[in-house]
């Protein structure tokens, strides 16, 4: 706490002089500071959350359901009144760094601040300095959150930000931890810090903090998280089977660039995560972002290797759909994922070996089955591939079956799914492909 | 009103306008697309399986144009009234983003030369005589050689499957060896053949014809386009003609182009959007913009620009044209005027082979592009000299997938009984054991053959219908029949049990109620001589020189050709020289 409390004093004084000399910037120097604040803002994925279809661009609204109620993202748009345009640049460090509001109230952590608090200081300034100078206002009122009192009270908050998040000086001595290479390094910050892929992608404890904020602290860090929105966040380490081994830089590469490889397609939030954010980073960022991610060691060593298995494909092909689950695959998933599980990546995913598929927790195969996913256009690949919504035209137990056989068939030998998991899971059902409202055009 | 302003206006989101409208985006402009019909996305209308529910599809007519709004009047004579086509049968247009492209089938192919030529090559070969009497043959006004480019990079962008022939002079492949050179392969390998289409590929052969696998916009394997958008592979599941496939595998502009498209910030499209005149200056020479009727809120909108895009259906073009006043109308009585003169459509007849109970054809299957033809009877292959008619067909088995209603409509065929037990035995002896070869040929264009307004009926906004005058002529009846009787040799080499010619006869009234193609064309038709055609040879319009009309209402015949290719080399080729030439320096680029 003193600890913290003195990187906050510190800080403070860097952040004055900065502050202060921001209104003498010359122009040149503004607009180059605003393309890479905005850069800042791509690779932190503020628009993921702070911007919602319809509201105006960092105007916030975005609601998070919680069990004691919803919160929403605020107003981030230089608004004077609904939206950041009084935060000094101290203040809005504070925000995004400590997660204190300037009125001195503790956000919620679903504001990824522990992770941005690795951010540095000339990132935080230029970011600061885009939000103000290159974002058009938005005077909008922030949804009131509708978390009812006592609850809504933030104290336990402040509280849980002081035993759960790193103080800034803590967090930036850890950025500048020694690392194998430049090109880890760079990856380490991106994905540790602004990329805050663990918020997501790392198991959280019972307060719902991330166990581990980085990599220093163990191999906990990005080996996978909890449900978000039904959709399981896979491990990011080398695990096998689960995780990304097997998987080459360039997949890496393509899959933050693109949403798609020869190896799967992004699903849930991490098509947002894509699209709002690292499909805009440069190649070099995104290879740095590669490298660093494989190497991460695997978080469970007793895995084996996943192995292609022909027997399948071979029974299909022959004509014998007898396996449990085998006549609804030929029937609704076989023309695009095929009989041997491969797909036609990069269009239509692999089957085979896909990390989603192997998972103990089979809720996002479920709940891809049952409501469609979609894959958004991207600057580098604009087409947006669809796949229909099952939930309404097959049985709860087909698609306990059909699920069973894709997770065992062609050696990925996870465990089958009983129509009681699948029946829990149409209660969390997310809404189908075409009932979103926002429809892919293509 | 005040009125909107952009650099340019593409009406219609076809495939010629789409094409248009990414051409323009990429040389900077500004650009409105405008079309009548809905937002089409693959997510919703490929939804699987819903999306091939035949009933809601094509028999309920789910893309196609809605006629309660807007239609044409058909007549087969000048002396008759035209009545209101009020039930879609003959020719589907589509309706909604992506047009016909959306429901078309996906026979991709190029231009047979001689057919870009046809009046100075029949002239050249058989005389000025050899031209029947009120035939106006006539010439686009643009070389192969000229288009090769466009077709390429046609192809390239619908990711087309096909096998070539000859590439730069050198033989490639066992294409068509009627088929021109060609600068480059095709961008994916020739589709699968299915068994029927494989049969007649070994008969043809045996009895002396050179088939060659339809180039298919269907793709072959999952495909990424230079616009960088993907294709997934076709499954011949049979539902391409009529739907949207659910596979991402038919070229539609909705696949193809439309998702790089609407990254553009340059780019608007509006749907709902039902343009009612083109708007010209007082001379009218040039266009100021477009009026169009917002569908949603039925308020007319004047928009502004400085290059109008006629890009719609083919008859829509020449509808546009005359509602506008662009281009004098056509008058068969005086043969003066442009607008609407040529208007042409294709000879299509299908026959029937029954093979063994062993053999199986499944029509179930089919993809709506694939399929094995000979050309041996097309364009100038073959000597017109002692047959005294002008014009041919390509041949083919394309098993494009028969749906189950599809298939009750059209009967078991041949002489089986129409109702009992010997009905449905040859219902599924039919849809298991036959298989059908089509002769899908030219129609020449004919001086009292034409599109005019209709005096009597109007749309649901008030105005005139267009009215079609058309009637099967002689020498296109002959054509078929002549073609017909070289199906019969491959029938027999196949080893069917009985088959069933399907031919023109002589006389033959066009009957709007059984459907035989949507490949009408011309009445606004291209060429370089501004009496007799509506654009020059870049497509723009003789009268009004920032219009261009894009489409296969340039065609001055019905080609025997599918003729989406064409439309779509043609539309890249106007882009090019739009954005070379007239960009530069607005104005004609041909003097009259």
């Amino acid at each position: 706490m003193k600890y913290s409390l003195f990187s906050r004093a510190a800080f403070f004084g860097v952040a004055a002089v900065l502050a202060g000399s921001i209104s003498e910037l010359r122009a040149e120097d503004t607009s180059s500071l605003i393309t890479q604040g905005k850069y800042v803002a791509e690779a932190s994925d503020c628009s993921a959350c702070h911007t919602v279809t319809g509201r105006g661009d960092f105007a916030g609204g975005m609601e998070f359901k919680l069990p004691i109620g919803s919160i929403y993202s605020s107003n981030i748009t230089p608004d004077p009144t609904h939206g950041i345009g009084a935060y000094s640049e101290a203040e809005f460090s504070r925000a995004v760094r400590e997660g204190v509001r300037r009125d001195g109230a503790s956000l919620y952590p679903a504001m990824p601040f522990p992770s941005y608090a690795r951010m540095s200081d000339g990132d935080i300034h230029a970011l600061y300095v885009y939000l103000m100078k290159g974002v058009q206002p938005v005077a909008q009122a922030t949804p009131h959150n509708g978390i009812p009192w006592p609850l809504s009270i933030r104290l336990p908050m402040t509280i849980w930000r002081a035993v759960f998040s790193p103080s800034v000086v803590a967090a930036q001595k850890d950025v500048n931890r020694s690392l194998p290479n430049d090109g880890i390094g760079r990856g380490a910050y991106l994905v540790e810090g602004p990329g805050h892929c663990g918020a997501c992608h790392s198991p959280r404890g019972l307060a719902l903090q991330e166990k581990s904020l980085s990599n220093s602290s163990g191999s906990l860090f990005l080996s996978g998280g909890a449900a978000i929105d039904g959709f399981v966040p896979t491990s990011l380490r080398q695990d096998q089977r689960t995780g990304l081994a097997g998987w080459s830089e360039d997949d890496i590469v393509q899959f933050l660039a693109t949403g798609r490889n020869q190896r799967g397609e992004a699903f849930g939030g991490m098509t947002d995560a894509i699209f709002h954010g690292t499909q805009h980073l440069t190649d070099a960022d995104l290879h740095a972002m590669a490298q660093y991610l494989l190497s991460l060691r695997p978080n469970q060593s007793t895995l084996s290797a996943w192995h292609y298995d022909p027997s399948t494909a071979t029974a299909l092909q022959a004509g014998d759909a007898s396996a449990q689950g085998a006549k609804v695959y030929v029937d609704h998933c076989a023309a695009c994922h095929r009989s041997d599980g491969r797909g036609y990546a990069p269009a239509f995913p692999p089957l085979a070996g896909n990390p989603v598929l192997m998972s103990d927790d089979p809720a996002s195969l479920v709940h891809i089955v049952q409501s469609g996913a979609v894959l958004p256009g991207m600057a580098r690949a604009p087409s947006a591939l669809a796949m229909p919504a099952y939930g309404s035209t097959i049985s709860t137990q087909q698609i306990a079956d059909v699920v069973t056989f894709i997770r065992k068939a062609w050696g990925n030998n996870a465990s089958p799914v009983t129509r009681e998991t699948v029946e829990n899971l149409q209660k969390t059902a997310p809404d189908s492909v075409i009932q979103k409202g926002i429809i892919p055009l293509n | 009103m005040c009125a909107k302003k952009v650099d340019a206006i593409v009406i219609g989101a076809g495939w010629a306008g789409s094409i248009l409208a990414k051409e323009l985006t990429e040389a900077g402009l500004s650009v409105v697309m405008l079309e009548r019909g809905d937002e089409r996305a693959t997510a919703v209308e490929g939804d699987y399986p819903s999306s091939i529910d035949e009933l809601r599809g094509a028999i309920r007519h789910r893309l196609f144009q809605n006629l309660s709004q807007s239609t044409v009047t058909i007549r087969n004579t000048l002396d008759q009234e035209a009545l209101p086509y009020r039930r879609l049968a003959a020719f589907l247009p589509g309706e909604g983003v992506g047009g016909a492209g959306l429901h078309w089938s996906g026979v991709h192919f190029r231009v047979a030369p001689d057919d870009l030529a046809l009046r100075t090559n029949v002239v050249a070969r058989y005389g000025k005589n050899f031209i029947p009497e009120g035939m106006n043959l006539q010439d686009y006004g643009v070389t192969y050689e000229e288009l090769e480019p466009f077709f390429d990079k046609a192809e390239k962008v619908f990711g087309t499957s096909g096998e070539p022939y000859t590439i730069n002079g050198k033989i490639a492949g066992n294409g068509n060896r009627f088929a021109p050179d060609r600068s480059d392969a095709f961008p994916l390998p020739a589709m699968g053949e299915v068994y029927s289409a494989s049969l007649f590929r070994s008969a043809a052969s045996n009895v002396g014809y050179h088939p060659y696998a339809l180039p298919a916009a269907n793709a072959s394997a999952q495909y990424t386009n230079p616009y960088g958008v993907q294709m997934g592979p076709c499954n011949f599941c049979g539902y391409c003609s009529g739907y949207d496939c659910y596979m991402y595998s038919k070229a539609s502009p909705n696949v193809n182009i439309l998702p790089a498209l609407r990254q553009d910030p340059k780019f608007t499209l509006i749907t709902k959007a039902h343009v009612l005149k083109v708007n010209l200056d007082a001379d009218k020479k040039k266009a100021t913009g477009v009026s169009y009727l917002d569908l949603r809120t039925r308020q007319q909108v004047e928009l502004d620009a400085d290059l109008v895009i006629i890009s719609a259906f083919q008859f829509h073009n020449v509808h546009l044209m005359l509602l506008s006043g662009i281009g004098q109308p056509y008058d068969p009585k005086q043969n003066t005027g442009t607008v609407g003169r040529n208007f042409v459509y294709q000879t299509i007849t299908t026959s029937r082979a029954w093979l063994s109970p062993k053999q199986y054809t499944n029509l179930f299957v089919g993809a709506g592009g694939a399929g094995v033809a000979i050309d041996d009877f097309n364009s100038m292959n073959f000597d017109h000299g002692p047959l005294g008619f002008v014009g041919g067909s390509p041949v083919w088995v394309n098993q494009a997938g028969v749906k189950p209603i599809a298939a009750a409509i059209g009967g078991p065929g041949g002489k089986a009984p129409t109702w009992g037990e010997g009905y449905k035995d040859a219902m599924v002896d039919t849809y298991r054991h036959s298989l059908t070869i089509d002769a899908h040929g030219s129609n020449m264009a004919y001086r009292d053959v034409y599109l005019d307004l209709d005096p009597t009926y109007n749309n649901a906004y008030g105005q005139p219908l267009l009215r079609m005058t058309f009637n099967w002529k002689d020498n296109d009846i002959r054509m078929n029949q002549y073609v017909v009787g070289k199906i019969e040799p491959i029938i027999k080499a196949m080893g069917a049990t009985k088959y069933s010619l399907g031919m023109l006869k002589d006389g033959e009234v066009f009957d709007t109620r059984r459907y035989q193609t949507t490949h009408l064309g011309g009445g606004a038709v291209m060429g370089t001589d501004p009496k007799t055609s509506c654009i020059n040879r870049y497509l723009q319009s003789w009268d009004v020189s920032n219009v261009f009309v894009i489409g296969a209402s340039a065609f001055p015949q019905g080609m025997g050709y599918n003729p989406t290719g064409m439309v779509a080399a043609l539309a890249y080729w106007a882009a090019y020289h739009i954005r070379t030439t007239y960009l530069k320096n607005p104005g004609p680029m041909v003097q009259a």
